[in-house]
């Protein structure tokens, strides 16, 4: 048989620009996110959350609270041990000796952040819940908070007694040719830098704030979860084995979830709070997160020290590389916090041909702070972020053009596969083409042209350009990779393709949307695989009881992994179909072609047989093939064989006043690679929505605690995710380098924005100051921050991150006013389809 | 305190809490939750609506201030089966992505339009400076609106 896909070129489905099926609810507010559901007789959680970062419970009296009107019931943590089979997950033991603190949904002797649950109030309405939080009366012996990660690595006041020590692990990978190469490498080197970076911690703030509702059905055990995440299925097996019910009696629906960037791929407190509770009073229960809460018991992203050191030989090649990493995983280990740092440990050497010759070692730590754990890039932006900044303090070292010295450590397009010093093979690339791509966009040889002459002495306004080429390493993941690395779960998808007697098609996917337009992509992937409109194609998803297998949305594993699963199940309907049709049409399999939806005997073009016929031949089952079973359907569950591999160079332009350290961003060019785009409309949005996360980093955010362990930022009024009018339009490139791993030659997006971004606005800043002797500016580079770093090159002094970021996590400015970005607006959106390369 | 208002047409009558806010009434008690919660510091505007043919953030005023006004929320703007201008517009240029902030968004934009009928790309952008979205990074958004304001 010879199957031809509808064409990608022209008149195909595959790369149109097709508008989002999803659209219409969510533009009229029929869509229904999880607070949004009506569910009659529900009980609603507040949650008596600690005040102090690190505090003995010396008692709780939860009686005037319980007297309240409307309340049913106030429990304290001791009061629900017995609901719990084990404690919460932690799903990613990195090594063998890693110490992870037992942790419960409501503390019992202690609370170890602002913001740990204490006590669980159940009313029969929100407001009475959050009512009677305030008259629960809980008396507190304060501790010493720990907010600092070196404070914490001293063990001063160690946060989990039972653990004797704050620190989790320790975790090394040291590749090296032949014993000592590290070592000798740099001691041979002609040149070598030495940096350190501070990845402030961030705060997701996905738009909709988490929810969740439980219902029992008390007669038959069953209990359904609702909640806002974004790991259906991942919950249901990690809530059942928390509160030790059977797997098969739990539900989980995730309905319209609003955002999750991380955020919401985790077993919380409030999920089995909710379900423990509806089981105990026989009903539903539910709770709605507030923004504020949001800010202090959904997990935070980032936090990490960073040391990176180059070693380069006379033409500027990087030889060899050392990073020490200090993480901070905060009070407690969440679902995968552990492993979020080693992510970044096969991205240090970036897009570059490191050698044999690389020593990595992470450290992570315990904090009285919010929990970390994936945010948007997990792992890979920080480690993005330190070779992209490292290699322009190489260039600045060497003397040599920030992408003049890329362009020598690129990893060369001919030599893909490329099997990396790690040993992991990286898929296809073509950096030098899209940094050329970008160079253009961005007028790169114009910009350095206009430096020369305004940036002269005496100048207000200095103009910089930054740059910054990164690897995606996402499709998360081979699981046999997964396993190497300690990992609780697989990496697999699963997708079912059904088609109806009417020909309609039914795709099932494991995947669990929550902004990407899963059911667009899903439907367009069927359509160019089956023939059928897309328009005819309903994807089912993010519902255990219809879709139950299934791995979940995150590290952009959906298109790659869950998206060829969705292929692949198509091509094993067309197998099944040809049997139909072959038995049919009185030809043998091998003879017929498959095209545009229809079976055809070959030379026999009036011999022909479509879909839909086949579909309702398989429901009436009346003239089948001896032992084949009356049904048009398939089920995949697909692991990939490799990581998937977006590629891309970002570079911005600002122009930075010396005098208010304010930033301007002229221009933000983002040239992404990742492989066949099956939606370009949604590719495109992916990365304006990652990019604008990435400059929030370089710019704006941060969880600002202060000594005491409070944070200051825990609401949207100080906390400065961007408006409209803080950031610039986004001008995009692409060049398309199908992977060579997978039948659509896809590959992920949803992190390429938010990786590449940080360190190519930071290096246009330093970039722009660099005649003033600044080595590296902070991150979030306040205006404040911005001109603390200005006066200390100009008084002579140091100019280096750890003197402006310091190790303090307190009083430092990380929020100021928002600063005006923007301009140049009308040419970068008439630029946005310019440099395609495909 | 009892209070009457019109919702999207339709005349509502309701005993609210003094303390209620607008935002929470329309989703609790009239029954319409397209209009979201997103903060708790009026910072997000998730929960913007028409009141009195103003846009305004429903969760900066109380229920009872709104007695006797005329209420459009974002279930108000398609009619027949047809979506608002702006609806579409956000549609064909791909301005939502979770679409938690669109209603919002949307009721906002419309404001702005009808306030500046012919914005320029940064009129836009510091127009709905108080609606956040955490998905689109903006530019489909601005693209919708100046799009909207040139059909």
């Amino acid at each position: 048989m010879t199957v031809t896909d509808s064409p990608t070129t022209t008149g195909g489905v595959l790369g149109q620009r097709l508008l989002r099926k999803e659209d219409p609810a969510l533009l009229t507010g029929e869509a229904k996110f999880t607070a949004d559901l009506a569910i009659p007789g529900a009980l609603h959680l507040a949650l008596v959350r600690s005040p102090h970062a690190h505090a003995n419970i010396t008692s709780i009296d939860t009686s005037a609270a319980a007297a309240m009107p409307g309340v049913v019931a106030v429990y304290t943590g001791a009061d629900l041990m017995d609901a719990w089979g084990a404690p919460m997950p932690c799903a990613w033991p990195v090594t063998e000796d890693m110490k992870n603190p037992p942790h419960y949904p409501l503390a019992t002797e202690s609370a170890k952040y602002v913001g740990d649950g204490v006590a669980a109030v159940l009313a029969t309405n929100d407001t009475a819940a959050r009512d009677a939080v305030e008259a629960v009366d809980v008396t507190w012996e304060p501790l010493e908070a720990v907010v600092d990660l070196e404070d914490s690595l001293a063990d001063r006041v160690v946060i989990h007694p039972d653990l004797g020590t704050n620190r989790s692990y320790t975790w090394d990978l040291k590749v090296e040719a032949e014993e000592g190469a590290v070592d000798r490498a740099f001691a041979d080197a002609a040149f070598t830098v030495s940096e350190r970076y501070v990845q402030q911690r961030l705060i997701p703030m996905a738009m909709e704030p988490r929810a969740v509702a439980a219902v029992p059905q008390p007669f038959g055990g069953d209990i359904t979860l609702y909640s806002a995440t974004q790991i259906p299925h991942i919950l249901k097996v990690m809530s059942a084995l928390t509160l030790g019910i059977p797997e098969h009696q739990v539900r989980v629906v995730a309905p319209a979830v609003g955002g999750g960037f991380g955020s919401k791929l985790n077993v919380y407190a409030e999920e089995l709070l909710c379900m423990a509770l509806a089981r105990k009073h026989a009903v539903p229960v539910r709770w709605n997160e507030t923004r504020s809460e949001n800010a202090q018991a959904t997990i935070q992203g980032r936090g990490q020290i960073q040391h990176i050191e180059l070693a380069a030989d006379a033409d500027g090649k990087v030889v060899a590389m050392r990073v020490r990493l200090l993480a901070d995983m905060g009070a407690y280990l969440q679902l995968v916090a552990p492993g979020i740092p080693l992510l970044g440990a096969f991205l240090y050497a970036g897009v570059y041909d490191l050698p044999q010759a690389y020593d990595f070692s992470c450290t992570a730590v315990f904090t009285t702070l919010t929990p970390t754990d994936a945010y948007r890039g997990a792992g890979r932006p920080e480690a993005t972020y330190a070779i992209e900044r490292a290699m322009d303090a190489l260039a600045a070292e060497i003397g040599v053009d920030p992408l003049e010295l890329r362009r020598r450590n690129y990893i060369q397009a001919d030599a893909y596969p490329y099997t990396a010093f790690t040993g992991l093979v990286y898929d296809s690339a073509n950096h030098p083409q899209g940094a050329d791509i970008a160079a253009d966009l961005a007028d790169y040889a114009g910009v350095r042209q206009r430096q020369t002459s305004q940036n002269v002495n005496g100048a207000t306004k200095r103009l910089g350009i930054g740059v910054s080429s990164y690897f995606e390493m996402c499709g998360l993941a081979p699981s046999r990779v997964l396993a190497s690395l300690a990992y609780s779960a697989g990496g697999w998808e699963a997708a079912t393709v059904r088609v109806l007697p009417t020909s309609k098609v039914q795709v099932v996917t494991g995947s669990t949307p929550h902004g990407q337009g899963h059911e667009t992509a899903w439907s367009m992937i069927v359509a160019h695989k089956l023939g059928v409109s897309p328009d005819d194609v309903d994807v089912l998803h993010s519902d255990t009881a219809i879709s139950p297998l299934g791995m979940d949305t995150y590290g952009s594993r959906s298109l790659p992994v869950g998206g060829v699963a969705v292929a692949m199940a198509c091509d094993k309907v067309i197998d099944k179909a040809a049997q139909i049709a072959a038995h049919q049409l009185e030809a043998d399999v091998a003879d017929l072609d498959f095209a545009g939806g229809a079976f055809t005997v070959k030379g026999s073009p009036d011999r022909s047989m479509p879909l839909a016929a086949i579909a309702f031949e398989a429901f009436t089952a009346h003239n089948l093939p001896d032992g084949l079973e009356p049904n048009l359907e398939a089920q995949v569950s697909y692991d990939p064989p490799n990581f998937s591999w977006p590629f891309g160079t970002h570079m911005c332009v600002v122009e930075v006043d010396v005098e208010t350290g304010d930033v301007e961003v002229l221009k933000y060019v983002a040239v992404d690679d990742c492989g066949v785009q099956v939606n370009p409309l949604i590719v495109e949005g992916q990365v304006h929505g990652g990019v604008i996360q990435g400059l929030a980093q370089a710019l704006y955010e941060e969880a600002v605690y202060d000594s005491e362990g409070n944070l200051k930022t825990s609401t949207l009024a100080e906390y400065m995710v961007p408006a409209a009018s803080d950031v610039p339009p986004v001008t995009m490139g692409h060049s398309v380098t199908p992977s060579p791993t997978n039948s659509l030659g896809v590959k992920g997006v949803g992190e390429a924005g938010t990786i590449g971004a940080a360190p190519a606005v930071i290096n246009a800043i330093v970039d722009a100051l660099s005649g003033l002797g600044v080595r590296d500016v902070p991150m979030p580079a306040s205006p404040f921050t911005v001109w603390k770093v200005i006066n200390e090159a100009r008084a002579g002094g140091s100019s280096d991150a750890t003197d402006a970021a310091g190790t303090e996590v307190g009083d430092h400015e990380g929020v100021t006013a928002r600063t005006t970005v923007g301009g140049g607006g009308d040419e970068s959106t008439a630029n946005e389809e310019n440099g395609s390369t495909s | 305190m009892e209070i009457s208002v019109t919702v999207n047409g339709t005349a509502h009558s309701h005993d609210v809490e003094p303390r209620t806010l607008l935002v929470h009434y329309i989703r609790e008690q009239v029954g319409l939750t397209g209009t979201n919660i997103g903060c708790d510091t009026s910072s997000c505007g998730a929960c913007t609506i028409h009141l009195d043919g103003q846009s305004v953030k429903s969760c900066t005023v109380l229920a009872v201030q709104a007695d006797g006004a005329d209420i459009t929320t974002i279930e108000g703007l398609a009619t027949d089966g047809e979506l608002h201008p702006m609806q579409q517009a956000f549609m064909e240029n791909h301005g939502l992505q979770c679409g938690y902030c669109t209603p919002g968004m949307v009721m906002a934009a419309i404001g702005l339009l009808d306030e500046n009928p012919s914005p320029t790309e940064q009129e836009v952008r510091i127009g709905l400076e108080g609606n956040l979205c955490r998905c689109t990074g903006y530019h489909n958004i601005v693209k919708a609106v100046l799009a909207a304001a040139s059909a």
